[in-house]
């Protein structure tokens, strides 16, 4: 497995990760599997001791993720690492970063380039909408770049 | 070059950002073409940048944002007909272009091309929020309350490659409106937004939510009355989450919002964007007054100066003009200056294909908006053209101007004004040709004074069942079947977009091409012959029921 990151936070590994399900029966559990259809608000009771959470992507056309990640920084104030793995692909390395993923499993095929991701993360000088990221107004108007 | 009138004027960084985007879509045709990305990956990929591929070629459709555009960038649409395309582009019911016939590997340099002009591509197809449609009469139309270009315009940036809704379950449209006569079909949009201006002087939105035409036709409902201009961005995010988070996946044909609010009802989603917004910090999402004047800024004003005679000179000239008079009835609106008019051209001549316009069109029409309406150029949903500001004792020297390029028919809002979709022509998934009928019923109809005489009379024509042609929305409204590898077209009555929405039912069997045209030809004796004094189509039929209209549509079957 081998992790990308997307921003300034540094990727934990961690051996055990299991499903919502699971998180209140294992104690010892610090990372959490969501599913795409799975509400991040379960999540709640646990945040304090939630480490991880990892977003499956089960194809790249299924953006509920993008939902999940926001949902869990702006509601739910998670201040731990964001994953997502499963079927990404780089040209979506600024949508996930902006929605406050910190890190991808890069995919095993062509689409797992470090190089694409890279390029990708710096494609675009400025955006058109708030994100959850420290941004600073590059007006008139709408338009933000990410605070350094 | 000075600010155009009519939409927002891009900057440096704007134009940065659109050469991004092109770098962005030549590295996506590079990796498909050298494997890494598969043909499903890239298809979505290309489809967010305008690009289809259909029966017989690519298409590639440029997105005109809220249908307005420079008499600049339509010279550029021109140059791009002739030069990629055979010499005509299609302007379509989202207040696009599409160019039918493009080869894959020109379209980074027609992107380059476009972003010369400040146009592009982007998200004019995809499952993501499409190009922000608007009242084709904005910021010209005396009966409107509040200018919506500004907000559209806003939307249109805040939409624009949007981290979150940019895989979302299906395609997401939105229009806007600032009148209260509905000129953008509000409630047959994912989202329907209508401005009025509020107490203290900003505009309030009435949001409608869950309108659509396609395979399940719904109106759509009331989510809110009255969202504050502060809380526009925030709502509209909270209902895309719900919807995002929500929608259906698993069948393509459930995805759209609508079957999501039919699913759960309006009440509950109005509660779960309720809930998104009482947990989203507003003060983040929150547009201010600031970013809406900045943004205001960027438009300019066109300065409304006209002789103090021109009313009294377009009168004499139409009572001294017949057929001038004609065209003034049906192609020309109240405009808020006294001094002024707003001219809408007709792209249905008898027999054309409606929404089609040559390259030496185009060219015209960017000429004679420079010359009369300060350069600014509108397209509609109903696939014409407008010009918003045009002196009214000039009008008469623009009509002949456009009847020398065969642009003057005289049917806005009339039979001839049909609205078709590409169909079988040029769309893998059309079941009958939309365009054959639409000239058949263009040439059967092609009398302007016949049309005069029956008056408002909306044709739509939809070559399958996924309503591009928006046939529920038709006062008639014509859907193409294929019965045996024949193809047949199912007749509704009764459709409208403008205020009272309404879905037309269905009149009867499906029928072939020809008999359709004849059969809706008895429709309109059947009016005419029943229609009491004032009556539209519409009024008769609502007055009488379907049972005259049936039996005169299917005497001789």
């Amino acid at each position: 497995m081998k992790l990308f990151e997307l921003g300034e936070r540094t990727a934990q590994v961690h051996d055990v990760l299991v499903t919502v399900a699971e998180l209140a029966e294992r104690d010892d559990a610090r990372a959490v599997l969501l599913e795409s259809a799975d509400d991040p608000a379960l999540l709640k009771p646990y945040l304090n001791r939630l480490e991880l959470v990892v977003l499956r992507f089960p194809i790249f056309r299924d953006g509920r993720g993008f939902t999940q990640a926001r949902e869990l920084r702006e509601y739910l104030r998670f201040s731990g690492e964001i994953r997502a793995e499963g079927h990404i692909l780089p040209d979506q390395a600024a949508f996930l970063r902006r929605c406050g993923v910190d890190s991808v499993v890069l995919p095993k095929d062509g689409n797992g380039d470090p190089a694409l991701w890279e390029k990708q993360l710096r494609q675009f000088p400025v955006a058109y909408q708030r994100s959850v990221l420290p941004e600073r107004s590059v007006g008139p108007g709408l338009r933000v770049e990410e605070a350094s | 070059m000075s600010i155009p009138v009519g939409h927002y004027q891009y900057d440096r960084i704007d134009r940065d950002f659109l050469q991004a985007r092109i770098a962005e879509f030549e590295g996506q045709v590079q990796r498909r073409l050298d494997g890494t990305l598969s043909e499903d990956e890239f298809k979505p990929l290309r489809l967010m940048n305008g690009l289809y591929l259909q029966l017989h070629a690519y298409m590639l459709r440029v997105a005109i944002p809220y249908g307005i555009l420079d008499s600049r960038q339509l010279r550029k649409l021109g140059e791009i007909a002739r030069r990629y395309d055979r010499d005509y582009g299609h302007f379509t019911t989202r207040q696009n272009i599409q160019f039918n016939w493009i080869r894959l590997e020109d379209t980074p340099a027609i992107l380059r091309e476009l972003a010369e002009v400040d146009m592009h591509a982007i998200q004019t197809s995809g499952n993501c929020i499409r190009n922000v449609t608007a009242d084709e009469y904005a910021g010209a139309a005396a009966d409107e309350l509040v200018d919506p270009r500004v907000h559209a315009e806003i939307l249109r940036q805040w939409s624009t490659l949007h981290p979150e809704f940019t895989f979302l379950p299906r395609k997401f449209k939105i229009a806007i409106s600032g009148s209260p006569n509905d000129r953008v079909a509000a409630r047959f949009h994912d989202i329907g937004i209508l401005a009025r201006p509020g107490e203290d002087g900003a505009p309030v939105f009435r949001i409608f939510v869950g309108g659509g035409l396609g395979r399940t036709p719904v109106i759509g409902q009331e989510l809110f009355d009255s969202v504050r201009e502060e809380h526009l961005l925030a709502t509209l995010e909270a209902i895309l989450r719900v919807y995002n988070a929500h929608g259906r996946r698993d069948n393509i044909y459930k995805a759209r919002i609508k079957i999501l609010v039919q699913a759960i009802g309006v009440e509950a989603y109005r509660e779960a964007v309720e809930a998104e917004l009482a947990q989203m910090d507003l003060e983040r999402y929150r547009l201010t007054p600031e970013a809406v004047a900045a943004i205001q800024s960027r438009f300019a004003v066109p300065q409304l100066e006209a002789p103090a005679d021109a009313d009294a000179v377009l009168a004499q000239q139409r009572r001294d003009d017949p057929l001038f008079d004609r065209w003034v009835r049906s192609n020309t609106h109240v405009h808020r200056d006294p001094g002024h008019i707003i001219a809408t051209i007709s792209l249905k001549p008898a027999g054309g294909i409606p929404g089609d316009a040559t390259s030496a069109q185009i060219a015209r029409l960017a000429d004679l908006a420079d010359a009369y309406s300060f350069g600014e150029i509108r397209i509609t949903h109903l696939q014409n053209v407008v010009l918003g500001h045009v002196r009214k004792d000039r009008l008469r020297d623009l009509w002949m101007g456009l009847a020398e390029v065969g642009l003057a028919e005289a049917n806005i809002g009339l039979i001839g004004d049909i609205v078709a979709c590409p169909g079988l022509d040029y769309c893998a998934l059309a079941n009958a040709r939309s365009i054959p009928i639409a000239q058949k019923l263009g040439a059967r109809f092609a009398d302007t004074a016949l049309q005069a005489e029956i008056g408002a009379l909306r044709i739509n024509i939809s070559g399958c069942i996924n309503a591009c042609g928006h046939h529920h929305a038709g006062h008639i409204g014509l859907l193409g079947v294929d019965k045996r590898g024949e193809e047949f077209f199912q007749l509704t009555v009764g459709g409208r977009a403008e205020n009272g929405a309404a879905i037309g039912t269905i009149l009867g069997a499906a029928l072939p091409e020809d008999e359709t045209v004849d059969a809706i030809a008895r429709l309109v004796d059947c009016y005419l012959g029943r229609r009491e004094s004032g009556e539209t189509f519409l009024d008769t039929l609502t007055r009488l029921g379907h049972e005259p209209f049936r039996e005169a549509a299917y005497e001789t079957v």
